[in-house]
């Protein structure tokens, strides 16, 4: 085991500094600036590409938020935890394997020994402000527990936005009315698995 | 023994004679699957995984021999089908549960089964019902178990409990078609497992001291701790290397550490684990890994008022439970302000010291802890081995399960746990007070007669007297007897009765009055009576030979004159001496520090009594950074000098701040590793170049050794005699912690919290008249002390244990000169 993190003691303040150039100060350079930076050509190209597109009068644009594109069951965006079907319990058995593959690192659980003796999910978080919805969570899943939603609207007060348990686990009344739609994205069992896997003998 | 070379898969390699061959192999970096197999426990051969063609031939790995010339290979088409079907054996009924499984991800039936290239399964066999089981610290899931039997072995070889043991399955017999069908070592090894699981010794609970090596050796999530199950998985925690803060064998070890939960981003250790191939843990290791001194962050006015403490004492006290950096810091605060800095157990050690090598012309002992572990005889005076230090008693009871070893314990104290080591040990359970007799009887039987001083030898002699001494012996006699047959006459067909004499050699047993030599230090000392006998037996075919000195004789009414004997036995025996420093880090202390004796007038503590007190277990005026938030060293009983980490940060102030103000200046605390005194053996390395590790050899890489240095010894060695009116009787209390404690930081860790209490042997606690949990006052000389009953199973005898893991019984002040006193008891 390597020893080297524990020789670097000053982790909070190890940040290396870009030279920039100092900001200026008299009230004649500050407006020389402005002037720089917003009388450049590409800003007349940018415009002429607007006027010529708005007097063509054929706009291809879906008026959101009126219309909405129907989106792919692969669509990945915000995350849904899953009941089973028939008892309602969660799917999640607290194995990890999101938290451990989640590449940005946004995924934690606090797991338990219950009284049943079985491991319990007492928590469960995403931070979204961190998530890539990259799609590895679901697709590692062996419980199609977590899987990629449909909702990507996802506008907030705050960056970081914490999705815990509660908001994201399907409720137990929409589990009754059939809603749970099974999920066609990544990570769910393909229409061969059957003859894909080999099957394990048993002496019963 | 001899050097030889052997090639595996064509690389040479060198080893010595007689070395199991897949030790070699790991020696030099070669690859052999092995599950059952445990380095330095002996062969189970439950697994059959490490099959290699040795010259020709299948052997097993783990205990087949190398010879010179050796050639092996370690994977022939055979090997691999056997390998196969031996995962694919395991893999069946094993649970598909990997998601929950605490041991996913460092699980070594997940390794090899995809190591072997498992992808479907041949076999299939009835499951019976498994039930998991609670065994308090410890949880067991047979569910899971794959009866590799690492937990029995360990148990037995390593630990000396032999609390586990393998118990019936129940499970149905194989189908005899699969012997011809499948691989013959496969289906051996199915054959064992499929007949067994795991089991106490003792019926249903399991009665042992709570180690938990069977945990850190199990390959599977069958034996876990109970407190950490399913809490996290093995990936998300990040191992901090670390020194055991609790006693002086410092062992290596990890501490687990993840984030708190979800809310609290506060990290927090949840579990410990260890190099099991190469160092043991005790319980209290294992499970005492939480007494980490939380505070807020820096409290400014305390640390206001604890420079002005410092400003104006005369006096620090401190315990022993500090690193080597901490002392240099109090001896240099000395050196500069002159203040008198006080440690009686440490200070008593530094003149134990002294005197042992005036005598044994050593500044320090001369063995280890590994030397117990290689020697086939093992002596053991004045330690209550499982509490003072447990890896001396798991290096003790390796020796003697290992190499054929033999034993002697000598201790005051009934000791079961140690006596159930094997049959070649003989526990003689002395009076207090006669520790000195011990060590003349030692000096006596293997001291080099031609070198002791002369004076020495002559008081010696004074012990042997011819006696008589009746003895049974078992001897053939030869018996005439008259037997009556009745013969039939062939030719007639009558009956007649013939009388004949017939001889016979009848074993008889006779009492028999022999002329022997008697040894008047084994009657002193109460030893039990075939001791002679015995002793030639285990003594025949002994070549390393080790002693272990404890507690009880540095601190002693007679210490100096054991500390003489012991530097004799030092110099004049082939004895490897090991002395068990009381504390973590009393020798540390020792040498750092110039002890004085008397306290002044304003005292600092530093976890110790004081007027001001600085505390790492949050109790004092100002809080300091426990052992596990702190990164130093420790020197333990290797004369070892090893590094410790920072597992949990630390708000607060520390030692270094304190010393900074006063104008004893440093950065960090660290920057002291490189100024310990040279002259004392110590070594300029600076903190960060310490090594911390350990090679597949085996190979203890940590820290430095000290340089055992040669000082000039006393030319006439004078040496007090056995005083037999310094024997105790009566009623005796003894200093010692059960096991599981050691210190106020111990009692602190919330597996294993608890209360102290007055330990006694189930047979006193019927004597005494007592129940358990009753409240009763102990009388001491120098003061009483109120604590409840608790009968300990693992002591035995009329000695009862007054513990000192509490700071609040002040073990210390009445147990200041012995570790022994006279008391009464009394039910309140």
């Amino acid at each position: 085991m390597s020893l080297e993190q524990f020789k670097d003691r000053n982790v909070a303040q190890n940040y290396t500094f870009i030279p920039v150039d100092e900001p200026p100060v008299e009230p004649l350079d500050k407006f020389k600036q402005v002037v720089k930076r917003t009388f450049k050509g590409e800003l007349f190209v940018g415009l002429w590409v607007v006027f010529r597109e708005m007097v063509r009068f054929n706009i291809h644009t879906v008026k959101y938020p009126m219309e909405k594109l129907p989106i792919s069951p692969r669509y990945r965006a915000v995350h849904k935890l899953y009941r089973l079907l028939e008892s309602g319990n969660e799917r999640c058995i607290g194995c990890g394997l999101c938290e451990k593959i989640c590449i940005a690192n946004c995924i934690r659980m606090d797991t338990r020994y219950d009284e049943n003796q079985r491991k319990e999910v007492t928590e469960y978080t995403i931070n979204l402000g961190r998530c890539i919805f990259c799609g590895y969570c679901a697709e590692v899943c062996p419980e199609l527990a977590i899987v990629h939603g449909q909702r990507y609207e996802n506008a907030s007060e705050q960056r970081a936005h914490f999705v815990l348990r509660d908001d994201i686990l399907t409720p137990l009344d929409f589990l009754k009315e059939g809603k749970q739609e099974e999920f066609d994205g990544f990570g769910a069992v393909s229409p061969n698995a059957d003859e894909r896997i080999k099957k394990t003998p048993t002496a019963y | 023994m001899s050097d030889i070379t052997i090639k595996i898969d064509g690389k040479e390699c060198k080893a010595k004679e007689g070395e199991y061959i897949l030790n070699i192999a790991r020696a030099n970096g070669i690859f052999i699957p092995a599950i059952c197999y445990l380095t330095r426990c002996s062969p189970t051969l439950a697994c059959r995984i490490c099959l290699v063609e040795a010259d020709g031939k299948q052997v097993y790995a783990c205990n087949a021999k190398a010879k010179d010339g050796m050639e092996i290979t370690t994977l022939t088409e055979n090997i691999a089908a056997e390998r196969r079907a031996i995962m694919e054996v395991y893999d069946v009924n094993h649970p598909l549960q990997c998601g929950v499984c605490d041991q996913s991800g460092e699980c070594e039936l997940q390794n090899y089964t995809l190591e072997m290239g498992v992808d479907a399964q041949h076999y299939a066999i009835k499951d019976v019902q498994r039930e998991s089981k609670d065994w308090g610290l410890i949880h067991y899931d047979p569910g899971l178990c794959i009866v590799c039997e690492r937990c029995v072995t360990v148990c037995k070889d390593m630990i000396g409990d032999a609390a586990l043991k393998t118990v019936p399955r129940g499970g149905e017999a194989l189908d005899k078609e699969l012997k011809n069908s499948m691989p013959k070592d496969a289906y051996a090894m199915w054959n064992k497992l499929n007949k067994s699981l795991i089991g106490p010794t003792t019926g249903e609970t399991l009665e042992c001291t709570d180690c938990g090596e069977c945990i850190a050796v199990c390959p599977v999530g069958a034996l876990v701790s109970s407190d950490f199950q399913y809490t996290s998985n093995a990936w998300e925690l990040t191992s901090i290397p670390a020194a055991c803060a609790h006693c002086s064998a410092a062992c290596h070890l990890y501490y687990d550490v993840k984030h708190t939960s979800i809310d609290n981003p506060e990290p927090k250790i949840y579990r410990v684990k260890n190099e099991w191939n190469y160092v043991s843990l005790c319980g209290a290791g294992r499970f005492g890994y939480d007494f980490e001194n939380r505070v807020e962050g820096k409290d400014e006015a305390a640390f206001e008022r604890a420079v002005e403490a410092f400003k104006k004492a005369d006096t620090i006290r401190f315990s022993s439970t500090i690193t080597n950096e901490e002392a240099m810091i109090l001896q240099r605060l000395k050196e500069k302000y002159g203040y008198r800095l006080l440690n009686d157990e440490a200070k008593r050690f530094q003149k134990f010291l002294k005197e042992f090598s005036a005598v044994s012309g050593q500044a320090l002992w001369s063995g280890e802890l590994g030397d117990i572990h290689r020697s086939d005889f093992v002596v053991s005076v004045g330690s209550q081995l499982k509490s003072d230090n447990p890896r001396a008693r798991f290096a003790f009871n390796n020796a003697i399960k290992m190499n054929k070893g033999a034993g002697l314990y000598f201790h005051p104290v009934k000791d079961p746990v140690v006596e159930g080591f094997g049959k070649n040990l003989i526990a003689v359970n002395h009076k207090p007070g006669l520790e000195e007799a011990a060590l003349y009887l030692i000096l006596d039987l293997f001291g080099d007669k031609k070198t002791l001083p002369k004076d020495v030898v002559k008081y010696l002699n004074t012990f042997h007297k011819k006696g008589k001494k009746t003895v049974e012996e078992t001897i053939k006699e030869k018996v005439v007897e008259k037997v009556t047959k009745k013969v039939k006459d062939e030719e007639t067909g009558e009956e007649k009765e013939v009388t004949e004499e017939v001889t016979k050699m009848v074993p008889k047993k006779v009492k028999k009055e022999i002329e022997v030599e008697l040894n008047g230090l084994l009657d002193i000392l109460g030893a039990p009576e075939d001791f002679d006998d015995r002793m030639v037996k285990m003594l025949a075919k002994k070549e390393k030979f080790s002693i272990i000195l404890g507690e009880d004789l540095i601190n002693h009414p007679k210490a100096e004159n054991l500390a003489k004997l012991a530097g004799l036995i030092e110099r004049h025996t082939n004895f490897k001496v090991v002395v068990l420093p009381p504390k973590t880090n009393t020798l540390g202390v020792s040498l750092i520090c110039d002890l004085d004796d008397e306290a002044g007038q304003y005292v600092v503590g530093y976890n110790a009594e004081g007027d001001f007190v600085l505390s790492a277990s949050g109790k004092g005026d100002l809080d300091m950074p426990a052992i596990n938030q702190q990164e130093g060293t420790f020197t333990n009983v290797d004369k070892r000098v090893v590094p410790t980490y920072v597992a949990l940060p630390y708000k607060g102030y520390l030692l270094n701040d304190i010393a900074n103000s006063l104008g004893v200046e440093a950065r960090l605390t660290v920057d002291y590793t490189a100024a310990l005194p040279e002259e004392k053996g110590f070594k300029a390395l600076k903190f960060d170049d310490l090594p911390n590790h350990y090679t597949n050899r085996g190979e203890e890489i940590r820290g430095y050794h000290l340089e055992n240095r040669e000082v000039p010894a006393d030319k006439k060695v004078k040496v007090g005699k056995i005083d037999k009116k310094e024997a105790m009787e009566g009623e005796i209390a003894y200093r010692c912690n059960p096991v599981l404690q050691f210190n106020e930081f111990t009692q602190k860790a919330h597996e294993i919290a608890t209360d102290a209490k007055l330990y006694v042997s189930s047979e006193k606690l019927e004597k005494l008249g007592l129940n358990e949990g009753d409240t009763v006052r102990v009388k001491l000389p120098a003061g009483s002390v109120e604590l409840a009953v608790a009968s300990d199973k693992f002591i035995g005898g009329d000695i009862v244990m007054v513990p000192d893991f509490d700071p609040s019984i002040g073990a210390d002040r009445l147990f200041s000169v012995n570790r022994y006193q006279n008391v009464t008891i009394e039910k309140v």
